[in-house]
């Protein structure tokens, strides 16, 4: 019971040392086993890398899931470019704060986990794309990696294996939309924060027009793990599809908010109820979103489920990255949709139509309803603009933008009515 | 299923139950095109690389999850495309009311209005009534500099016109300043537009009325306006252009798309040098001296007075000719100095810097500021006089035999020219203190009040065709010369333009083997010389 609230059920492989700051520096970081696994790995040879890690089952963590090993495998062998790989550390889901933990703690194990990634796919040259209000973490980690640059791990001939690896850290400005793979890639290069269109894959033109892979910051951390100990030991947490433990980042109406690991497919009224400690005394709950303020909502009644990515798909909603916000029933649904919405309205980087102006028309459309204005076409309204803004746009910012409002307006319409009525006897009486 | 074609490079897709073949690489947006189906747009322009943006082309593929836009997605072969199957039009039409939000819908005083792309498609595949109800966001206008206005309101954030100054320009003085629904094009400097030879472009890739062109701003409405296809007469390059006119006037000009020339583009010492089209000092009476004074006459007594005097015999002939005339009329001229026994013909051009557009290196602002100097080369007329386009005339200023001064007004030459000739013809447009000397003085139309050819830098001879009519009795110079041919030889004058050109021959071989009727949409380089790519700019 140290760092913020640590449960007994939790399974702390990433964040096993969270709170312990002597963790943080190179001689602490080495007195916990760390760099082993990159020993390890500059034997091991690319191959056997991607092969454990495909073994493993290992999904990307940023959201989507997508399995790490193979896409490294669609890295070519050799281009005869320098080919890149990122580290996504522009941590910018609203609800999700891992990534920042993970460096804050445990800065090597980051760098430990891009050295063997960056070994896996043939790369010399790795970028940590790190959030802009970051400017702890970035701190953190500019002296790990300055540490690690003289212990030899970083650099010319890392460990004397003849291979060559950088790693240069980059401050983000501190866009929403930088955290979408091109759309890092091109603020990376200094261009306007802009996702570009699919295909080119990254792994054919990425950064700088390069082969690229992009992984997320947890990602990176369970590598030197999984390579340590194998791809079947990763695979005795979770399910079959998603194997390994993730860590949640719970906040909102919980007596307990905060980082926990836990494996894949854990109960998620347990996690919330047992772990979270639950609402606070004497209320009940009224609404979870799973994972970050882009998936849909879940009433009460549909949170019996495994915290893996499958269930969570079954259950209308998506695991995402973990980030668990908890409502109670004092909370006001409208408002707080209204709250993302606005998010969403000033993060949309106005490339796409339906995006550009679906989130403000939506944004409008959500304060009139809240400041009682509002008429039930206007729900209709909603989910129709919310339609057309759904998959019909170069990346996935406006599928983001949207859920939450259809989900609201689904599973809470009556929230919605109550202040439309409000509004119509109001005026009424006036 | 359409049969696989691997080995010829082509791929073969049914669009909208149309089969079509095309390379292999092709855009759905300009397959579609190649059968007459036209998927509506805002972002893709021809010209520019495709962002995908927009939204506007998202056409539906049978098998694939997600519509797909057509300005980027290639056409595979067998692909079942619909460009107008419920779904891409119900996406059309979600896109086009997202448009529309904060849009003004200020048509009634908007430029653009009429040829405006939002509301064509609005009118095609729009709502009829929009949804929005909450107070539209206000981004105000901007003044851009050089000839261009920006609305921000009217804009629709395509970003044409900030990658045809990245990408065809190559002088990156606009960009997208904020992001989402307050996003805005801006200058990164204070000059802006200004000094750029190529932002006139800019208005014109503006698919809505976002960029406007002050010098057009509230001149007309689009639709009053009447369009002749034409040839930019300001430099030799040799333009494609609209010459659009309202009331007999030029209000503006605008490129025409030929990729042999000048792709979509043309540039702004073009565009804007059209003010003299308009000039109302003209002759509008052919004019013969008599006792002394110029005095009107008709058309057939000026012919008759000037056959008679000219006579059968041979003479000593000098002429001066504009580079701004058609090879017909430099022709027609040349035809009556040789019947005349030959002579000696010069012609004067204003030259500059020439100037380059990055994007489509072909195209440059020539160092000729006139459309036809190579014209008048090729029909035997020397070039004389300095850069400025004045000099040169002093042996012909008293030249005591026949002297045809066409087109070109010399207003530089002392008030004696001409004085001491036997017959001193002019024909043109205006008087100034040395034609006033002229014995016989022939009203001439302008390049933009006939039809007729010119023949660009690299001898590729383009047709036009009249946009405004000429005013009182004025003539195309090969009539003119056609009839004053008839008059003094057994050759019949030319009816028709068709006749003027056939009789070019004469004069050159190698027009022989062209008409009017077959020169090409494109034009058509003269048969023995290099094409665009080889051919040296001049």
């Amino acid at each position: 019971m140290a760092y913020p609230f640590v449960h007994p059920d939790e399974t702390r492989v990433l964040s096993k040392h969270f709170g312990e700051p002597e963790a943080r520096t190179l001689a602490g970081w080495e007195a916990r086993g760390g760099y082993q696994a990159l020993r390890k790995a500059v034997e091991m040879g690319p191959a056997e890398i991607v092969s454990e890690v495909k073994d493993s089952g290992l999904r990307g963590r940023g959201g989507a899931g997508f399995p790490t090993g193979v896409k490294w495998s669609f890295m070519p062998q050799a281009s005869g470019k320098p080919h890149y790989l990122l580290c996504n550390a522009d941590e910018s889901e609203p609800g999700t704060f891992k990534d920042r933990e993970l460096i804050r703690w445990t800065p090597h194990q980051l760098i430990e986990g891009c050295l063997i990634g960056a070994r896996a796919i043939n790369v010399q040259h790795v970028y940590i794309y790190n959030r802009g209000e970051f400017f702890e973490t970035t701190q953190i980690l500019a002296r790990a990696i300055e540490e690690a640059y003289e212990a030899g791990y970083i650099g010319k001939d890392i460990l004397g294996s003849g291979v060559d690896i950088d790693i240069t850290l980059h401050m983000g400005a501190g866009a929403y939309i930088c955290g979408e793979e091109t759309g890092l890639m091109n603020s990376l290069e200094g261009r306007r924060g802009e996702p570009r269109l699919k295909p080119p894959f990254p792994a054919a033109v990425g950064a700088f027009g390069r082969p690229t892979t992009i992984n997320n910051v947890e990602t990176l951390c369970a590598v030197p793990h999984i390579v340590t100990h194998g791809g079947e030991w990763y695979r005795q947490w979770g399910t079959e599809k998603s194997p390994g433990t993730k860590l949640f980042c719970v906040s909102g109406h919980v007596r307990k908010p905060g980082n926990y690991e836990v494996p894949l497919g854990f109960n998620f009224r347990e996690f919330i109820y047992e772990m979270c400690g639950g609402p606070p005394e004497g209320r009940a709950l009224k609404a979870v979103i799973p994972g970050g303020s882009s998936v849909p909502i879940l009433r009460p009644e549909e949170i019996d489920i495994g915290m893996d990515y499958e269930a969570m798909a079954a259950a209308g909603t998506m695991l995402g990255c973990g980030s668990v916000i908890v409502m109670d029933e004092t909370t006001d649904i409208v408002k707080q949709v209204r709250r993302m919405s606005d998010f969403y309205t000033h993060e949309s980087c106005g490339q796409c139509t339906p995006c550009r102006e679906g989130t403000a028309w939506a944004s409008r459309i959500l304060k009139r309803i809240e400041d009682g204005w509002g008429s039930e076409e206007d729900l209709d309204t909603l989910l129709e603009l919310s339609e057309n803004m759904a998959g019909k746009t170069i990346c996935t910012f406006s599928d983001a933008a949207a859920a939450p409002i259809v989900s609201s307006v689904q599973k809470f319409r009556d929230d919605y009515l109550a202040l439309i009525r409000r509004g119509e006897n109001l005026a009424a009486s006036a | 299923m359409a049969p696989h074609n691997a080995q010829n490079d082509t791929v073969t897709c049914t669009i909208d139950g149309l089969e079509v073949t095309v390379p292999a690489g092709t855009r759905l947006i300009e397959a579609a095109a190649r059968v007459g189906i036209e998927v509506p747009h805002y972002c893709y322009h021809p010209g520019l690389s495709a962002p995908a943006q927009c939204r506007m082309c998202l056409v539906e593929m049978e098998g694939a999850p997600k519509l797909l836009p057509a300005c980027t997605a290639q056409a595979g072969d067998g692909n079942v495309i619909h460009t107008h199957s419920e779904k891409s039009l119900k996406a059309r039409e979600g896109v086009l009311e997202f448009l529309l939000l904060n849009h003004p819908l200020d048509c009634p005083v908007c430029d653009q209005s009429g040829e405006c792309g939002l509301q064509d498609y609005v009118a095609e595949e729009g709502r009829k009534m929009g949804r929005f109800v909450e107070p539209k966001r206000i981004l105000g206008r901007d003044d851009f500099g050089g000839d261009v206005l920006y609305y921000g309101d009217r804009c629709i954030m395509c970003t044409r016109c900030v990658r045809f100054m990245r990408e065809v320009a190559q002088d990156e003085r606009l960009t997208v300043v904020q992001r989402g629904h307050r996003a805005v094009i801006d200058t990164f400097f204070d000059e802006g537009l200004e000094g750029s030879l190529w932002a006139g472009n800019v208005v014109d890739v503006c698919p809505v009325g976002s960029l406007v062109s002050k010098d057009f701003l509230h001149k007309a409405r689009a639709w009053d306006l009447d369009r002749s296809p034409s040839v930019c007469p300001n430099c030799s390059q040799g333009c494609n252009i609209s010459i659009q006119t309202f009331n007999n006037q030029v209000t503006r000009l605008k490129p025409r798309p030929n990729m042999e020339v000048n792709s979509h583009w043309m540039c702004d010492y073009g565009r804007h040098n059209y003010q003299w089209m308009n000039r109302g000092n003209r002759i509008e009476a052919p004019m013969v001296r008599r006792d002394g004074k110029l005095v009107a006459v008709s058309w057939s007594e000026a012919m008759r007075t000037l056959a008679d005097t000219l006579g059968k015999g041979s003479h000593a002939v000098r002429a001066v000719v504009s580079p701004f005339l058609s090879n017909e009329d430099m022709g027609a001229l040349r035809r009556v100095m040789e019947t005349m026994g030959g002579g000696d013909g010069v012609y004067r051009v204003e030259t500059g810097e020439e100037a380059e557009l990055p994007g489509f290196p072909t195209l440059k602002l020539r160092r000729d500021r006139a459309a036809n100097g190579v014209g008048a080369e090729l029909f035997g007329y020397r070039r004389a006089g300095g850069d400025d386009g004045t000099g040169g005339l002093d042996d012909l200023a008293g030249h005591d035999d026949v002297l045809f001064v066409a087109g070109d007004e010399i207003q530089d030459a002392p008030t004696t020219f001409g004085e001491k000739a036997a017959v001193f013809v002019y024909l043109g447009h205006a008087l100034s203190d040395a034609t006033r000397n002229a014995d016989v003085v022939l009203p001439a139309t302008s390049f933009a009040e006939m039809e007729g050819t010119f023949t660009n830098y690299e001898r590729r001879i383009q047709r036009f065709l009249p946009a405004l009519q000429g005013p009182g009795m004025s003539r195309p110079i090969w009539q003119i010369l056609g009839v004053l041919l008839a008059g003094i030889s057994e050759k019949a004058a030319p009816a028709t333009i068709d006749d003027a050109f056939d009789a070019l021959a004469e004069v050159r071989d190698d027009f022989g083997a062209l008409s009017f009727r077959t020169i090409a949409p494109r034009g058509t380089v003269l048969p023995g010389f290099p094409a665009l790519s080889e051919a040296a700019g001049r």
